[in-house]
């Protein structure tokens, strides 16, 4: 067994550890764990280039730039704000566990698609997050916002991550069966997929939970700094 | 007549070399030339695979050289960003109001009426679109229709709609290209047998004869190796060559339906904690214009433990009965 190839991973742990550009130390990586595994500088770059091209797809979501870019500059952000702050009960909790909870049972459909971070988070989830904080009367200081921001992000992440296994044409379903079928094991796609279940309701109760609590904190936060502003929100 | 992917991907490399232009004419020389090499990814794409599968390796060994070259411009530091501009946004919103929405929500709702529409159309007795490829055509689809839309309704020029997509773009600058060069990693690490390296390791260490530490073992491989690889599905059969299958399928007879399906779960769990999951984790942190990039991960982490915490759990309770 040659070990030599892992000092790739240490390459990427050292290369993030100290900043450096993210695209230049996963090159560097790869450019050290084929040489390090003997490979000759002809066959590496055509495996790279190979390997590169083969992965294109995951460049797609920059095809909804120019429609989203070209909304957001007549001020979709802006409109997604408003029409939240328009539902006075409406929470961040309750926002974003919504969403959780769509993107979850979408996913669970196959339609994992349907939402993401371009298409959905940047131009709507998280400007109405931001609005449903103000609902609650949470002030937005840069932190707040930016805390707010990365739990839509984070909130998208779970809901699709616990959703998606248990659609039973998913690819990483398939990719079990088929694992599975390589050695000899013949299994029922739904019968994988469905214990997918469980996981997915706990992701579901843990991450809502969370949502709660993040919401309970920056209220408690903002009360803090600025009590007699919370006091006046809680009249009108 | 088959609606192929590659044009799709043609579509965009166009889009891509015309962001490469833009950049030109205001002598953004860094930009433009890591535009211009991220297009040709796209424009001949289909042409170097097929150059490869026939073994001439010169166009793929010429992308090697293009994808190195991606790394030096996107570390020579002259890539500055542009900032977005504040002015006129809110006049715009009150007069087009929730009619904005449309355009945004065409993209998703297009998207999935075309996945589940294209497959069932055929031309001639030959398929629209290979079924395999449905869902990223349809995206494409719905991008380009979501555009006419956006225009439509803002009554913007057609231009401004590519100028307003390329100033994002270059907002998130190479970032936007983290998951492709991440994956290609992924590709070489398991061209080189890193993966065997981890599983012989995580198998040298563990007490095989006790089944709560193979699973543990295997949960723990699981998100590490997935940390590692940025992606669950390539810690998965690396990790069950290296425990699940020898060790708890065979030896302790656990249920591989369970394993499997909970095993994958496992690894999504590392998917939350690791930069190297660069499409979830920093290109969003970057989307949203976040000055920590790791703001996402830190959002997401408790999430992550807990829900291995109770991972765990459930395959030492439902996979040994």
């Amino acid at each position: 067994m040659n070990y030599w190839p892992l000092i790739g991973i240490a390459v990427v742990i050292v290369g993030f550890a100290l900043k450096r550009n993210p695209v230049l130390v996963v090159i560097a990586a790869g450019l050290a764990s084929g040489l390090a595994a003997g490979m000759g500088i002809g066959d590496l770059l055509a495996l790279i280039g190979d390997s590169f091209v083969s992965n294109r797809a995951l460049l797609m979501f920059v095809l909804t730039l120019p429609a989203i870019g070209l909304l957001e500059r007549y001020g979709l952000r802006e409109r997604a704000q408003a029409w939240i702050a328009s539902f006075r009960g409406l929470s961040l909790a309750r926002l974003l566990i919504a969403y959780l909870g769509a993107r979850q049972m979408l996913s669970m459909l196959g339609l994992y698609d349907l939402a993401g971070h371009a298409q959905t988070v940047r131009p709507l989830i998280a400007p109405m997050s931001e609005a449903a904080a103000r609902n609650d009367g949470i002030a937005l200081d840069d932190d707040a916002r930016e805390r707010v921001h990365a739990l839509a992000a984070a909130t998208d992440n779970v809901g699709r991550f616990f959703g998606e296994d248990v659609f039973l044409a998913f690819a990483g379903v398939l990719l079990i069966q088929g694992f599975y079928a390589r050695n000899g094991i013949e299994l029922d796609p739904l019968s994988i997929s469905l214990w997918a279940l469980p996981t997915a309701i706990a992701a579901f109760v843990i991450h809502a939970l969370r949502i709660a609590w993040l919401q309970r904190s920056l209220e408690r936060r903002s009360q803090a700094s600025s009590p007699l502003d919370a006091g006046s929100r809680e009249q009108a | 007549m088959t609606l192929r992917l590659e044009y799709i991907y043609w579509l965009m490399g166009a889009w891509l070399v015309l962001c490469a232009l833009y950049n030109l004419r205001e002598r953004r020389w860094s930009m433009a030339a890591f535009w211009a090499i991220v297009g040709c990814t796209f424009l001949f794409g289909d042409a170097i695979k097929a150059a490869s599968a026939a073994h001439v390796r010169w166009p793929a060994q010429l992308m090697g050289l293009g994808v190195v070259a991606l790394g030096l411009l996107a570390a020579s530091g002259t890539m500055q960003k542009q900032g977005s501009t504040e002015s006129e946004r809110r006049d715009a919103a009150e007069r087009l109001g929730n009619r904005l929405f449309v355009p945004a929500l065409t993209i998703p709702f297009a998207t999935i009426v075309l996945v589940l529409a294209l497959p069932h159309i055929s031309v001639r007795d030959t398929p629209l679109v290979d079924p395999a490829q449905a869902t990223l055509v349809s995206l494409g689809l719905a991008c380009v229709l979501a555009a006419i839309v956006a225009v439509h309704t803002t009554r913007a020029p057609a231009t401004q709609a590519l100028a307003e997509g390329r100033r994002l773009l270059d907002t998130l600058g190479c970032v936007a290209l983290l998951p492709m060069v991440l994956a290609t990693l992924g590709g070489v690490f398991a061209a080189t047998g890193v993966g065997d390296a981890v599983a012989a390791i995580v198998g040298a260490l563990i007490p095989v004869d006790n089944r709560i530490a193979c699973l543990v073992a295997f949960a723990l491989g699981m998100v590490l190796f997935t940390m590692i690889m940025g992606n669950a599905f390539a810690a998965f059969p690396v990790m069950m060559a290296g425990i699940g299958l020898p060790l708890l399928v065979h030896k302790h007879g656990a249920a591989p339906a369970v394993l499997g399906s909970l095993g994958m779960l496992t690894g999504y769990c590392g998917t939350l904690l690791t930069p190297m999951a660069a499409n979830f984790n920093i290109v969003p942190a970057v989307l949203l214009e976040l000055r920590d990039q790791y703001a996402v991960i830190r959002a997401q982490w408790p999430t992550a433990l807990a829900l291995l915490v109770v991972n765990v759990i459930l395959m030492a309770v439902l996979v040994f009965r």
